[in-house]
């Protein structure tokens, strides 16, 4: 069971401080703050999230910013505690919209009331914030989420698509809307983290998408939901039925490693139809977890080229290519390279017309780094950077410098291809039609080129 | 929440230092306690939101605490639970004043609404006061039986926190059956997993003193309860559900059906979004197939793809709590995941520690068929701006190709490493070029050759520069400039700040000077003087040692630090099999994760209750350290324990030694030292010195070298017809082998080799083959005892003039006698051009 449950600024201020079994030393905050600060300062290493110090296990997760730490002195499942840190702050992030230091600090009453809810004397309660409304009686304090950096992977549609809502994702589940009426609508986010490895000659070395679906509910008096994906959807590779769809259907069938759901999901005509039915509670939560390894077409080709240009000089060339539709755009690019580490100086040259580009040198750690606001499918952009050297290089170039790393988002684009072809809301009136969002989105996880 | 500890912390200019906002809050509070007017709960709830805030920075409000009880006297629910926390936080140290809070609490224990009695249940339970443990029995044996099952829920966890404060006052007041009851009637699955935490808790604390206790304990494990928990499996929310499969995995089917059973009832745990559901789920099913080898493979391959799922899924935290035990199966059997390689290459943007768990994992599934590419893919890892990583990667490389059969094109990458030219990857390679040297003494001709070019400037880590030194000792005789690498090292000796660099440098100089003398004399004698002078104990000691030998027999120094080696098989193993097994038996836990069983960081008391077997095997601390002991200093012990049984092990030689500090190939000769003493002293005497060197210049001793001709007599007119020579030297095994240095004379006398068959054969030892042109000569002789026609010896002889060596191999048919031969052998060799 858990002892203490605490909650970390970044400069280490309790925000929230909960002691269970007072079996650990009060100044255990400060302790913990001091370690995972100087964890191995020379190696530049992070602190894991479970160390043990002095007999005390301490668990931490850092969610916006904040850093979740539970302590105890027991031998408890490391997956349990962290996994019930992460739900904290989910359900907190409910709560209050935003999840921030500052709206934290606004409302941490709130959150002390959650707390007495979520865990009694070390044991965890319930994480469900549709159980926990009929015992929360606080009324959360709304921060102003525009100019706060959000929280979650939905985070990413603040940004960019002026269909949506500003509101949508930073509002709270039992905060109602100035005009006292809360508006109906259900938000189903298909979210894709894509990994993929280039070697220096362009072929795919490994890839994978890890994807979830994520929902969240504003509509009231939790009606089922029917959320229907991919017909020809397979799981887990090398079974029957995918040698089956493979004749037939060709290359069209999605096939997934593996998946998970959670608990709310009934899979009862899920093996008939490919159908999820659920009764979505409040809050947000992921429908479904999935892996797929198979191939897929990646979005961006990367292409670098590092060259001796004399005794202390060498270029660099990269270019990158959106291999996807012309009507999706991919938006906050970053491709970033480590250069040898005896450059000193780079000059840029951006192509001609380039608008939207940044480059940089970081002096500090030697890499190169090339931002792009947006970039439009079937587009192509080139860099060119000319690097000085304070020493003679001797040995390989291509040894020092790379690997090519690129981060992106791509809205309304998936690469696995899985689809919601419809959602369902059972209907309680004829007037009833509530919002619908389903929404696409890709990011980069680990989108690396080697040299 | 840390009042006095804080308060001490100097205050920031944005937090109020304390004093006067106190003596303020208390003023406004008391105006407020008794007033009616309308809006007085707003300014209430302001008032109470500031001590609330003031408490969790470390502020000190206890001095409140008259006043915020006073306030308390309110219907407004938010007010009330700001009243209950405050009154938990400082009931403790105020026991007094908490008298003061029982009566409202135990009015609102009786309130209409199931929401008030509950939380005023709670705070009650909550106030960890002795001496008032005599008000709460009433409200809680009230609140077990409450009609709503949230008071129920509070309750129930209310007897555990009335138990941790009065043991005797809750077991006499019967509350354990009552939970037993509960436990097993209740309709609402919370209050059933509440009792059941209770219990457990209670049961696993009694257990020692009650033997009643331990039965029931026992008897949660029996097969109605079991079945009864499992029924109502999907009941329990996902973190009972986890407490619910803990106590099933420690439930012992009678039947493979009931195990069959009870795993299908369970397999749509496996695809749980929450993680630690699946792991407590696969906690079930490896547990109770661990004698079904069939099954257990099977639970292997069905627990895969789940598991990397929630790696990949889950934010970094989970990702790695899941890893890492993905990292165990991994090493507990490696091939079932050997064709899965490539879900534990590594992501440029993943933290250090979840790399390192992963180049373990690619280190432990390599095999034949995936070797080159998981080499290939650290390889680029070792190319890589993060260090720490890089240097993994470079071990990881080095324990593949360890334990690899084929290691030719792994020998080629590590080499390559070492034109790199980054210091740290140059480091870490040379330590591992050496241990590989150790296990694969035929690659030393490619490795020496390579490693001869770097310069030992580059090289300034102690253990790469310990390395780099061993290699020069042990292969003085194929690297030319040995001698003056090592005399430059030693003209630096005062730089040389570790110990261990220095303790290698004077084996490694002693090593070279007995194979190359003359080049290496002037080196040794410094070498020596510094040592003799250091200030290092176990420097100082070696140099004294070395000294002494010298002193007394140059033959004898020479076994003693080039002994015969044997290439090293299997290194010591960091863990033991049984610790291995006992983290497998605490699977879904911290030890995990930290790699260790969990008596090792965790104190008796705190075992938990979920610990069932108690025995901690032979392995354990036991019971005689007594509970005073911190933890760290248990964790201390046990570590200790860990240490000796390990090293115990270590390569089966001679007693263990305290000098672990240092790395392998010093502590080697310090152990072959030891025996080589007991075991010459008998037959030293007949020790032959074949250098004959003017080592009595070298630090003015005077050698006593007088050799007395050994006991064994050879046949001067021995016959051996070449066919027989050749099925013998197929059958019979080394049973010596030695390297000697040759002395310059005998290297000068050398020019073709009927010189040394005629020589050797004055010796009553015969040629039977030879061959080779300079520097390389090879030749096989052979000897036959003079009493005994029937007992040869074989030899093998390669005569090397450059580096004045000669390595012998000596096969016998009486083994027994074939040091004495040796002796014999070395000492007609190296009379070799002088005589």
């Amino acid at each position: 069971m858990i002892s203490q449950f605490f909650v970390l600024s970044q400069r280490g201020d309790n925000i929230v401080f909960r002691d269970y079994r007072s079996d650990v030393p009060k100044g255990s905050a400060e302790i913990f703050f001091r370690k995972v600060k100087f964890w191995k300062e020379d190696e530049e290493e992070e602190a894991p999230p479970v160390f043990n110090l002095d007999g005390v296990n301490y668990f931490h997760v850092k969610v916006a910013g904040l850093l979740f730490v539970a302590t105890t002195r027991v031998n408890m499942s490391p997956s349990l505690v962290l996994e019930l840190l992460h739900r904290i702050a989910r359900v907190i992030k409910d709560y209050l919209g935003v999840l921030n230091e500052d709206s934290f600090r606004k409302n941490f009453v709130l959150v002390y009331e959650l707390l007495d809810e979520v865990i009694d004397f070390g044991y965890a309660q319930t994480t469900s914030t549709e159980l926990l409304k009929s015992y929360v009686f606080n009324e959360p304090i709304v921060v102003d989420a525009a100019r706060l950096p959000p929280l979650g992977p939905a985070a990413m549609f603040m940004q960019g698509t002026k269909r949506m809502p500003g509101t949508a994702v930073t509002k709270s589940v039992v905060a109602n809307e100035p005009g006292g009426r809360k508006r109906e609508e259900i938000f189903v986010d298909i979210i894709e983290k894509i990994s993929v490895t280039f070697s220096s000659s362009g072929y795919i070395l490994t890839s994978e998408i890890d994807g979830t679906i994520q929902m969240k509910s504003y509509l009231t008096g939790n009606p089922e939901i029917r959320l229907a994906l991919n017909e020809d959807l397979n799981i887990g590779r090398g079974g029957r039925s995918v040698y089956d769809y493979g004749s037939s259907a060709g290359a069209g069938s999605v096939i997934l490693d593996d998946c998970n759901f959670h608990e709310s999901v009934h899979l009862d005509s899920f093996d008939v139809d490919r159908t999820l039915s659920l009764v979505p509670p409040d809050g947000e939560f992921p429908v479904m977890n999935y892996r797929m390894t198979q191939e897929f077409k990646p979005p961006f080709r990367i292409n670098a080229l590092i060259e001796e240009a004399g005794a202390f000089k060498a270029e660099v060339i990269l270019k990158v290519r959106a291999e996807f539709p012309s009507t999706i755009t991919a938006n906050t690019i970053v491709v970033q390279m480590p250069l040898p580490k005896h450059t000193t100086r780079v000059s840029f040259e951006l192509e001609s017309g380039a608008v939207g580009h940044t480059t940089d040198f970081k002096e500090a750690n030697k890499k190169l780094e090339w931002g792009l606001k947006k970039i439009v499918g079937g587009s192509e952009h080139t860099l060119r950077a000319k690097l000085t050297f304070s020493q003679e290089s001797h040995g390989n170039i291509m040894k020092e410098a790379g690997p090519v790393s690129m981060t992106f988002t791509i809205p309304m684009y998936n690469a696995s291809k899985l689809q919601v072809r419809y959602l369902q809301i059972a209907k309680k009136s004829k007037t009833y039609n509530p919002y619908r969002w389903v929404r696409y989105v890709t990011q980069a996880n680990s989108y690396v080129a080697r040299l | 929440m840390a009042p006095p500890a804080q308060t001490q912390r100097s205050a920031s200019p944005s937090q109020p230092s304390g004093k006067g906002e106190v003596s303020d809050l208390k003023l406004q509070l008391r105006q407020l306690a008794g007033s009616r007017a309308p809006g007085t709960d707003d300014s209430k709830r302001d008032l109470f939101k500031k001590v609330i805030s003031y408490m969790t920075i470390g502020i000190d409000v206890s001095s409140l605490f008259s006043e915020m009880v006073m306030c308390s006297a309110t219907s407004d629910i938010v007010l009330k639970k700001m009243c209950y926390l405050y009154v938990g936080n400082y009931a403790k140290g105020n026991p007094d004043l908490a008298l003061l809070t029982i009566n409202f609490l135990q009015r609102d224990c009786r309130d209409e609404d199931p929401m008030i009695r509950g939380l005023a249940l709670r705070s009650l339970c909550s106030l960890r006061v002795a001496n008032l443990v005599e008000y709460l029995v009433g409200p809680l044996g009230l609140g077990l039986k409450d009609k709503n099952s949230y008071v129920r829920t509070v309750a129930a966890i209310g007897v555990l926190k009335l138990y941790c404060i009065s043991a005797s006052t809750c077991i006499d007041a019967d509350f354990t059956s009552m939970l037993k009851t509960l436990m097993l009637n209740d309709p609402d699955a919370q209050v059933v997993a509440n009792c059941l935490s209770s219990l457990q808790e209670i049961w696993s604390l009694e257990a020692s003193t009650s033997e009643e206790a331990s039965r029931e304990r026992e008897a949660l494990l029996s097969k109605p309860v079991i079945y009864y928990f499992l029924n109502r499996i999907k009941e329990f929310s996902e973190w009972a559900q986890c407490l619910v499969l803990d106590l099933v995995s420690k439930y012992v089917p009678a039947d493979s059906n009931e195990i069959f059973d009870i795993m299908n009832l369970l397999e749509d745990r496996l695809q749980h979004a929450n993680g630690a559901v699946v792991l407590a789920t696969i906690k079930v099913f490896l547990h109770m197939t661990l004698s079904m080898t069939d099954v257990h493979q099977q639970v292997y391959e069905r627990i895969k793809a789940p598991l990397l799922t929630l790696v990949s899924s889950g934010s970094p935290e989970q990702s790695y709590a899941v890893l890492s035990h993905l990292h165990l199966l991994v090493m507990r059997a490696p091939i079932l995941f050997s064709s899965d390689y490539k879900h534990f290459y590594c992501q440029y943007n993943e933290p250090s520690y979840v790399k390192k768990l992963k180049l373990d994992m690619l280190t432990a599934v390599a095999n034949e068929s995936n070797t080159y590419e998981i080499v290939t893919e650290l390889c680029e890892y070792v190319a890589n701006v993060d260090v720490p990583i890089a240097r993994e990667s470079v071990r990881a490389v080095g324990k593949i190709a360890l334990q690899q059969y084929d290691v030719n094109a792994i020998v080629d990458r590590l080499l390559q490493f070492l034109e790199m030219e980054k210091d740290y990857v140059t480091a870490e390679t040379l330590v591992l070029v050496k241990d590989l040297l150790r296990k694969y003494p035929q690659w030393s001709h490619d490795c020496i050759a390579v490693v001869g070019n770097i310069s030992s400037k580059n090289v300034q880590e102690p253990k790469a520069k310990a390395a780099l030194i061993w290699m020069l000792g042990e292969y003085s005789q194929d690297m030319l400039d040995a001698p003056y690498v090592l005399e430059s090292l030693i003209d630096n000796w005062d730089e040389e700040h570790s110990a261990e660099v220095r303790l290698h440098l004077l084996t490694a100089v002693l090593k070279c000077f007995l194979r190359r003398p003359p080049e290496t004399q002037r080196a040794l004698g410094a070498a020596l003087a510094a040592g003799l002078s250091d200030s290092h104990q176990d420097v100082h000691d070696r140099a004294l040692f070395y000294y002494r030998l010298l002193q007394y027999n140059v033959s004898v120094a020479d076994r003693v630090v080039n002994p015969p080696k044997q290439a090293v098989s299997v290194f010591a193993d960091t863990q033991g099999s049984e610790i291995k097994d006992r983290i497998f038996d605490e699977f879904n836990s911290l030890s995990v994760v930290y790699q260790k069983p969990s008596y090792m960081f965790t104190d008796k008391e705190h075992r938990g209750p979920f610990e069932f077997s108690e025995e901690i095997g032979n392995l354990s601390v036991g019971e005689e350290i007594a509970d005073t002991v911190t933890p760290a200093q248990r964790v201390e012990a046990s570590d200790n324990d860990l240490l000796l049984s390990t090293s115990e092990k270590e390569e089966n030689r001679g007693p263990s030694n305290n000098g672990s500090a240092y790395s392998a190939p010093a502590y080697d000769t310090a152990l072959q030292i030891q025996s080589e003493l007991t075991v010459s002293s008998s037959s030293l005497p007949s020790y032959a010195p074949q250098p004959s060197l003017p080592i009595d210049d070298l630090l003015g001793l005077g050698l006593s070298a007088a050799p007395s001709p050994p006991p064994l007599k050879l046949n001067p007119k021995a016959v051996l017809d070449p066919g027989t020579f050749q099925r013998k030297w197929g059958q019979l095994t080394v049973s010596s082998s030695q390297d000697c240095s040759i002395s310059p004379q005998g290297v000068a006398a050398l020019s073709t080799p009927q010189v040394l068959q005629k020589h050797m054969q004055g010796h009553s030892i015969h040629c039977i083959a030879s061959g080779g042109q300079a520097p390389n000569f090879k030749f096989f002789f052979f000897a036959q005892k003079a009493e005994e026609p029937t007992t040869f010896f074989l030899v093998q002889c390669l005569y090397n003039t450059s580096s004045a060596q000669a390595q012998i191999k000596i096969k016998a048919d009486d083994p027994s006698t074939s040091d004495a031969f040796a002796i014999l052998f070395q000492s007609a060799l190296s009379k070799f051009g002088i005589s």
